[in-house]
């Protein structure tokens, strides 16, 4: 096995790396380069984005010496519940106001742990919503609707 | 006397009630964070960053800067009594450290810890002091030749101070720094890479982009495998160090002040390295280099002293260039940004009561620390017994509010999520998001300074070269990466960095 032994890691981030610095290229190229002189908007993210490629060439080739160790485990559950919060909070603040709102953010995010029991997530988000209110709102005077035009107010 | 008006100004400033106030919030924040596991200081300063907006520059200033040193006294607390380093940066405290609270001497670890962190701090406080106007006057004679090649120099030195691949980090550094550059170009009003978002057209936001890739993702890791924290602590008793302790503390106290305060100053330096060298060095120069690891007090005074006294003098380059030497300080010119001050040698004369209002209070809250820390070890240790489940809602949800504060713009709140996923995947392929953070404060600037010294030297590019100040600091730069590429030191570094 040692004769070909690949980090699948670093094949990825080399990729990665190939790919974003390609798309910066092209989007840059599509700007005014100017010279060297008198540098136009695409000059130097050009070359910032050459750089990026070369770099992920280079982890590539260096991804075929490296012995790999394994990715680890993934948090599926984490991710299902954690990066959906702030994106339901951005869409409900407005129509249903700052507390429905960020009780129903809190709730959500407290699911990613498969601890987390519904009697506890509950009560852990009541509160952490009334401190919130409490200084966020009233304290620190934050210029939130606490409730939102959806309810009716 | 210059120095003593400028101290009076800085201590009336941090001395006002108000700043008080924050001060001690943030050096209890510091603590309370630096003691819980799995939320550093970085991710904490970008949670809290958008809320500091609705304060005066001042106050928040000093809020941040001392959730930064509080939470390397709290991340001690926890290497002592539990070997379990809150903070990378008390890693190596908890190898003799812990080893002495398992001899029933962990009130005299902590104590030692304290005192020297206070020492430290007292010590780099009149250091940054005194050195901060010598350096500012200097930067002020800079051009834009300079100022690029001082750039490159800490962008170098953060790729030296992150885990693994060196390649990896330099390529987080070109991304951090195009993403930078997203937005509209300042020169010619140019939109680039906004992929027709309008909410783009001003740049990505710093704010969301820190929380994402720090907050975010930090939580995502740690939901990776849950596992329960047992805790189990002894009384702490006995607090106050022997006339033996003290003649033993003594003399690394003072070398882990000496070591740390110079390699703080160093742009990428700051508290990790600095406690690192600092034990290096007692294992070194010890007459028992045998006892190490196994409960020496030299073991605990030193790195602790010296993180201390790294933490506090990484503000140098932040007041007198508005360079951050690490990523909290980006985020501290990421504030400073927010608040409307432009972050560089005008801020000592322009806004001298900041400047040294924040001087003066690290001593303050220093102070603050060590004496409300030594009698409150039993409250923060109780916090230890928290579960984590029971804290990742609260950090969300803070998280919302205070990126959605900056700018009542949703869409900032959609770029934490994309940002968290992003900064989750960088971790899973072992890139650090420090060098990012850092490249993308930096992007726009180095753009502006590149283009600028390209037209005073008329398209010649050995201008870098033909300065001596610029073409120090490149060579500065190029020995960094020489260093860090060399086999021997590579190993070296890999040996330091163990996984935490």
């Amino acid at each position: 096995m040692k004769s070909f032994s690949f980090s699948s890691r670093d094949l990825i981030c080399g990729l990665l790396f190939i790919a974003i610095g390609l798309f910066f290229a092209i989007q840059a190229y599509g700007l005014e380069l100017g010279t060297a002189f008198r540098m136009g908007p695409g000059y130097f993210p050009l070359v910032l984005a050459g750089m990026l490629v070369l770099l992920g060439i280079i982890v590539i080739i260096q991804a075929t010496q490296v012995e790999h160790e394994p990715m680890g485990p993934i948090a599926w559950r984490g991710l299902l519940f954690i990066l959906p919060a702030p994106i339901l909070f951005g869409l409900t603040v407005r129509g249903l106001g700052f507390v429905p709102s960020l009780f129903l953010t809190g709730l959500l995010a407290a699911f990613a742990s498969a601890k987390m029991r519904p009697g506890t997530a509950l009560l852990l988000v009541g509160g952490l919503t009334l401190f919130s209110v409490v200084v966020f709102s009233y304290a620190l005077g934050l210029p939130f609707r606490r409730f939102g035009p959806w309810l009716g107010q | 006397m210059d120095l003593l008006n400028n101290l009076a100004l800085g201590f009336v400033t941090a001395g006002h009630p108000w700043n008080l106030l924050f001060c001690l919030i943030g050096v209890i924040l510091g603590t309370l964070i630096g003691v819980l596991p799995g939320i550093g200081a970085t991710a904490t300063i970008a949670m809290l960053l958008p809320l500091t907006f609705q304060l005066e520059p001042v106050s928040s200033l000093i809020m941040l800067a001392g959730i930064y040193y509080g939470a390397q006294y709290g991340g001690s607390t926890t290497a002592i009594l539990i070997n379990m380093p809150g903070e990378s940066s008390s890693a190596v405290t908890a190898i003799d450290g812990y080893q002495m609270a398992r001899k029933g001497r962990a009130g005299a670890a902590l104590a030692i810890a304290a005192i020297g962190s206070f020492f430290a701090g007292t010590v780099s406080t009149i250091l940054v002091a005194v050195f901060a106007p010598p350096l500012t006057a200097i930067a002020l004679q800079f051009g834009s030749a300079e100022y690029f090649s001082l750039m490159i120099v800490g962008l170098v030195s953060s790729i030296a101070l992150a885990h693994g691949s060196v390649v990896k980090a330099l390529g987080m550094v070109v991304l951090g720094l195009l993403l930078g550059l997203v937005g509209t170009d300042i020169y010619t009003g140019t939109p680039r890479f906004n992929l027709g978002i309008l909410e783009l057209s001003d740049g990505l936001n710093f704010v969301a982009l820190a929380v994402g890739v720090f907050g975010i993702a930090e939580i995502l890791r740690n939901l990776e495998n849950e596992h329960e924290r047992d805790v189990m602590i002894k009384k702490v008793t006995n607090l106050w160090p022997t006339r033996e302790d003290w003649k033993e503390m003594t003399a690394p106290i003072l070398r882990g002040t000496a070591i740390g305060s110079a390699l703080g100053i160093l742009p990428g330096g700051g508290a990790i390295l600095a406690s690192f060298a600092s034990y290096t060095v007692e294992k070194r120069i010890s007459k028992t280099p045998g006892a190490f690891g196994k409960g020496a007090i030299a073991g605990v005074a030193g790195p602790e002293s010296a993180n201390n006294a790294g933490a506090q003098t990484s503000f140098i380059p932040m007041l007198t260039l508005g360079i951050p030497a690490n990523p909290v300080m980006a985020l501290m010119i990421g504030a400073m940004i927010i608040q409307g001050i432009v972050p560089g040698p005008n801020v000592a004369t322009e806004q001298p009561a900041l400047f040294w209002g924040i001087i003066a209070s690290m001593w303050i809250g220093n102070l603050m620390l060590i004496l409300l820390n030594l009698p409150m070890i039993g409250l923060w240790v109780k916090l230890l017994t928290i579960p984590y489940y029971m804290l990742f809602p609260a950090i969300i949800a803070f998280c919302s509010i205070g990126v959605y504060s900056v700018n009542s713009n949703v869409f900032d709140l959609y770029a934490v999520a994309f940002f968290g996923l992003i900064g989750y995947g960088l971790a899973k392929l072992r890139c650090e998001p420090a060098p990012l953070l850092l490249g993308f404060v930096l992007g726009p600037l180095l753009e502006e300074h590149l283009r600028r010294a390209m037209i005073m030297s008329r398209g010649d590019p050995t201008t870098f070269l033909t300065r001596p100040i610029s073409l120090t600091l490149l060579l500065l730069a190029v020995a960094v990466l020489v260093v860090v590429l060399m086999p021997s030191i590579r190993k070296k570094r890999d040996e330091v960095f163990v996984e935490d």
